[in-house]
């Protein structure tokens, strides 16, 4: 008997110590989780996506340090789309069909998502988008880690309508001409009619991508400026264009205290081409400043810069907002057992993740994440300091509630619903 | 009313006397330290009332503090809350306190925080300054006062104002404080005579607040009747005067951004208009020009900031000759092969052009790099009823010129200008003649590389410092040379300043991009009827 006790005992200890010779000859065999990078590292976007590319290169290193993922090293496949909004579609399929990528991080512009929005979908996989943009959508393949813009523009606004932010009557539209700044404009436009604004105090311009004379538009703003009425500059102008609109604003003498402009996708990165001391006060609305002093964000900017290891480097909300969802994505994985694409979406309905401004960030069912909103003023050292917040975070909303066609519409990837833009539930 | 006249009477002798005993007048008053309690509150509303507190306590410090808080100086110790202004040295700051008028040492900046403003506080403090500096001794600052309180408009400060006036002798500072009177007697509080002999005087100004004044009486339907059609009469008084100025505004402008095609483009002519390359890297060179002055005034940041105003004077022979070896190298190695293959030049000029851009973004980053702009660039001249004439855009202007009449005096007195001009009608004959037209070849290309080059010395100041600097322009110069006449300098000027202007009118009723779409299918028309451009070449080189 207690031989027979002895020998299963050396069978079964023979037995784990080959599995666990198995299991660790795993993850030598190349057997690591790929994470695809599809930002662009060419081309006129590759200012602000080049920092995005090196902002997972780190967190990914980071989690690899601390024992990796299931018990395996996670490898980053970086490709560059070259700002070409066709390519994004192609390096999509490349890393989904041939890399077998578990997850993709990427793409900045609105057009580089919708290009390759049909490809996720129809090989079911899994895309987190860090950047900011117009809402009206939620795909099932997608997680929307930027804000939508209840969750920047329309706060925003309100802060501009409030007396802390001037009691701005009349509002010039300025962006540039492609989908996010105009589908903005028509939120907006909605929401200050709401407010009973008319549309003879609403002026809107849009400029092409990288305009470098500002002369006519400034001009035409302060004459619109100068007609009674307290005046603000609601701006949607993206990439290159900014500097030189900020210097003309700078040069004709606009002081941010008689004719405020806020800025949606201005942040600290962009302010990096420019002489902040004549912009002082001008505003930008965002989820996260580097500037602000939370334990988690002076870590975070730590870490950043013995990463990249030039201290002058500046951290954004982008970065942010993929901090959060790689954290996420993470969380989902461990949850979930697998980097299997449809285990991790439903493992990630609910995650919360500190953010590092210091509240938590909460995954919703609509894709979008509930996150406070900050409102900064450009100081002369080019940061951000933050006059104005919500109370605590705010829900993403996919559909606008100010458009009446979209305000019908539900997102919501759970049962009954299952869907991102029906008006009754699936089931 | 009455008494708060009376207040401000008080606070202005008592801010006359403290002046006179400035600086170092420790004799605080209750009023005054309780708002430095306040400016050091965490809360907007705490401050706000700090600021309103210290303006009404006229102590001779408070405007020192106010600038300093506008300015982002003001600090508060976070041990004790007592204010200082700083001056940044890097992680320590120099301390000064502006109660007792003297330097308090220096402290790390970790044990100082900053009085936080936003830009109501800075409304507060401008109107607070305006009425504290209205009866300072510098008439500049005095000027400044007035500008602020016609801004401002606010009631309350109506006795000080009058009380200046009567102090003020005459010239520009009673002028300005006329003005600032008008504009708070046109408010609500007045009689009607008295609004509308305020809208008389804001009639006769043309500054943008007069006509938002005027404005808000027009669309304020609870005024008085005569008193609303004053105000229209005066605003459209105004607005006759200032479509003179909106006119000039828009030729200046147009002048302005034909300058900026002129500048991208004369680099062209030569290589593209006189050689006959197609070089898609030509913008390339413009930014290798941009990049140069980033790296020069580097150097100055470095080495000699005091002499930072010269920076730019540097840059642009650095940049022509970083521009011209680049010209060179690339005539040398690439072009040289291809001459008489447009379509080849033209792939194989693409291509370095990507190899160009892609080389920045390794050695310099991809993102935008900062070239400051010297003192003498910054700012406007505020022409009447708000036109602004910024003066980098008139350095710009007189640069482009300048740079234009260089290049046409090279070609037409210099030995290598003869060359150029015998090589360009008639390669064989100026070979029997003996001049290397391989060379002159060279020599004529770096020319065109380094004018771009200098180009993107100017361009740097309007312009992003990006590795996609040169692709904004590209386009824009081969246009410019077409719709000029291709080999043609003078044509090169009036193309230029002809789409500035033309496409500066469009702009206000199309929009930007609409305008650009428009001036394109205009130009494809005009080739179309003429395709020599406006100034046809004559003679040989017209059949080559």
């Amino acid at each position: 008997m207690n031989t027979m006790m002895s020998r299963i005992r050396n069978l079964a200890a023979a037995g784990l110590l080959a599995g666990a010779a198995m299991v660790s000859a795993a993850p030598a065999m190349a057997e690591t989780i790929k994470v695809g990078i599809l930002h662009s590292l060419s081309g006129t976007m590759a200012i602000s996506e080049t920092t995005l590319k090196d902002a997972m290169l780190m967190l990914i290193d980071d989690l690899n340090k601390n024992g990796g993922l299931l018990g395996k090293q996670v490898e980053p496949v970086v490709v560059d789309p070259a700002s070409d909004w066709p390519l994004f579609a192609e390096k999509a399929r490349e890393l989904i069909e041939k890399e077998k990528v578990a997850v993709v991080f990427g793409c900045w512009t609105s057009v580089s998502r919708k290009s390759v929005l049909p490809v996720f979908e129809e090989l079911n996989g899994l895309l987190f988008y860090p950047v900011q943009y117009e809402g009206e959508e939620s795909s099932r393949n997608v997680f929307y880690t930027g804000a939508a813009p209840n969750q920047q523009a329309i706060p925003a606004v309100e802060y501009l309508m409030s007396e802390d932010g001037g009691g701005a009557e009349r509002f010039a539209l300025l962006g540039t001409d492609y989908v996010y700044p105009r589908t903005t404009n028509k939120i907006l436009r909605a929401f200050l009619h709401s407010k009973g604004i008319s549309d003879d105090d609403i002026l809107e311009e849009y400029t092409p991508f990288g305009h470098s004379d500002w002369q006519t538009i400034v001009s035409k703003v302060r004459a619109f400026a100068s007609e009674g009425k307290k005046t603000a500059i609601v701006s949607t102008i993206n990439g290159d264009a900014n500097v030189p609109f900020y210097k003309e604003l700078a040069n004709q003498g606009v002081m941010a205290e008689d004719l405020p402009v806020v800025a949606f996708s201005v942040g600290e990165e962009e302010l990096a081409g420019i002489d902040t001391a004549p912009l002082v006060g001008h505003l930008a609305a965002w989820n996260y400043f580097m500037s602000v002093e939370t334990p988690e964000n002076e870590a975070f900017i730590e870490k950043w810069h013995a990463f990249i290891g030039d201290e002058d480097r500046v951290t954004n909300d982008p970065m942010e907002a993929h901090y959060i969802g790689f954290k996420m994505w993470v969380q989902a994985v461990n949850q979930a057992g697998s980097t299997d694409v449809d285990a991790v979406r439903q493992a990630m309905y609910g995650q919360t993740v500190p953010s590092l401004t210091g509240t938590t960030a909460l995954m919703n069912v609509n894709h979008h994440l509930s996150k406070p909103v900050l409102i900064g003023e450009v100081q002369d050292d080019g940061q951000f300091e933050v006059v104005w917040e919500t109370d605590g975070p705010v829900v993403g909303d996919a559909w606008s509630d100010y458009i009446p066609e979209s305000a019908k519409l539900t997102a919501d990837w759970t049962y009954p619903w299952v869907c991102g833009n029906c008006e009754k539930p699936m089931f | 009313m009455a008494v708060r006249n009376a207040i401000f009477r008080l606070v202005l002798v008592l801010f006359a006397a403290g002046a006179c005993l400035a600086p170092g007048g420790g004799s605080a008053s209750g009023g005054f330290d309780a708002a430095l309690v306040l400016l050091a509150g965490k809360s907007a509303k705490k401050r706000m009332a700090g600021i309103e507190a210290l303006a009404a306590s006229a102590h001779p410090a408070a405007a020192p503090i106010l600038s300093a808080m506008v300015d982002g100086r003001l600090y508060y110790r976070k041990d004790d809350k007592r204010l200082f202004v700083v001056a940044k040295r890097g992680r320590e700051f120099d301390l000064f306190d502006p109660v007792a008028g003297e330097q308090a040492g220096t402290a790390p900046s970790k044990s100082l925080k900053k009085v936080k403003v936003n830009n109501r506080l800075r409304r507060a403090i401008r109107k607070a300054l305006a009425g504290l500096n209205l009866t300072h001794a510098d008439r500049a600052i005095r000027l400044e006062a007035a500008a602020g309180l016609l801004k401002s408009a606010d009631p309350g400060l109506r006795p000080a104002l009058v009380a200046a006036l009567e102090r003020e002798a005459g010239g520009d500072v009673r002028a300005a404080m006329e003005l600032a009177l008008a504009a708070v007697d046109i408010g609500p509080d007045s009689t009607p005579a008295v609004r509308i002999a305020a809208a008389e005087r804001l009639g006769a100004s043309e500054s943008p607040e007069a006509r938002a004044l005027l404005g808000r009486v027009v669309g304020d339907a609870k005024t008085d009747a005569a008193v609303r059609e004053a105000a229209r009469a005066a605003l459209q008084q105004i607005e006759d005067r200032l479509e003179l100025y909106r006119q000039f505004g828009a030729v200046f402008q147009g002048i302005s951004l034909g300058s900026v095609l002129l500048l991208a483009a004369v680099g062209l002519a030569i290589t593209f208009g006189v050689m006959g390359v197609i070089n898609m890297a030509h913008g390339e060179m413009v930014m290798v020009g941009a990049y140069a002055t980033f790296v020069v005034q580097e150097l100055f940041r470095t080495f000699a900031p005091e002499f930072f105003g010269l920076s730019l004077a540097v840059a642009v022979p650095a940049a022509f000759l970083a521009a011209a070896a680049l010209g060179v190298g690339l005539e040398r190695s690439v072009i040289r092969w291809l001459y008489g293959r447009p379509l080849e030049t033209l792939l194989a000029t693409w291509g370095v052009s990507l190899v160009l851009r892609q080389a920045v973004r390794t050695i310099f980053g991809p993102t935008n790099r900062e070239v400051g702009s010297p003192e003498w660039m910054s700012g406007a001249m505020e022409l009447a009823g708000g036109v602004a004439i910024t003066y980098n855009r008139i350095w710009i202007i007189l640069f482009s010129l300048a740079v234009l009449a260089a290049v046409m005096a090279v070609i037409r007195y210099t030995a290598f200008g003869l060359e150029m001009r015998a090589v360009t009608q008639n390669r064989p004959m100026a070979n029997a003649m003996g001049i290397r037209s391989r060379k002159v070849d060279s020599m004529t290309f770096a020319l065109g590389s380094g004018v771009a080059g200098m180009a993107g010395v100017a361009l740097s100041q309007i312009d992003n410092v990006s590795p996609n600097l040169g692709q904004a322009y590209i386009v824009d110069s081969f246009m410019v040379i077409v719709f000029g006449g291709v080999g043609n300098l003078w044509g090169v000027l009036v193309g230029a300043m002809s789409l500035g202007v033309v496409n500066k009118f469009i702009e206000p009723f199309s929009g930007a991009v609409l305008g650009k779409i428009v001036i394109l299918v205009a130009l494809i028309l005009f080739i179309q009827r003429r395709p020599q451009g406006l100034f046809a070449m004559r003679g040989r080189a017209a059949e080559l």
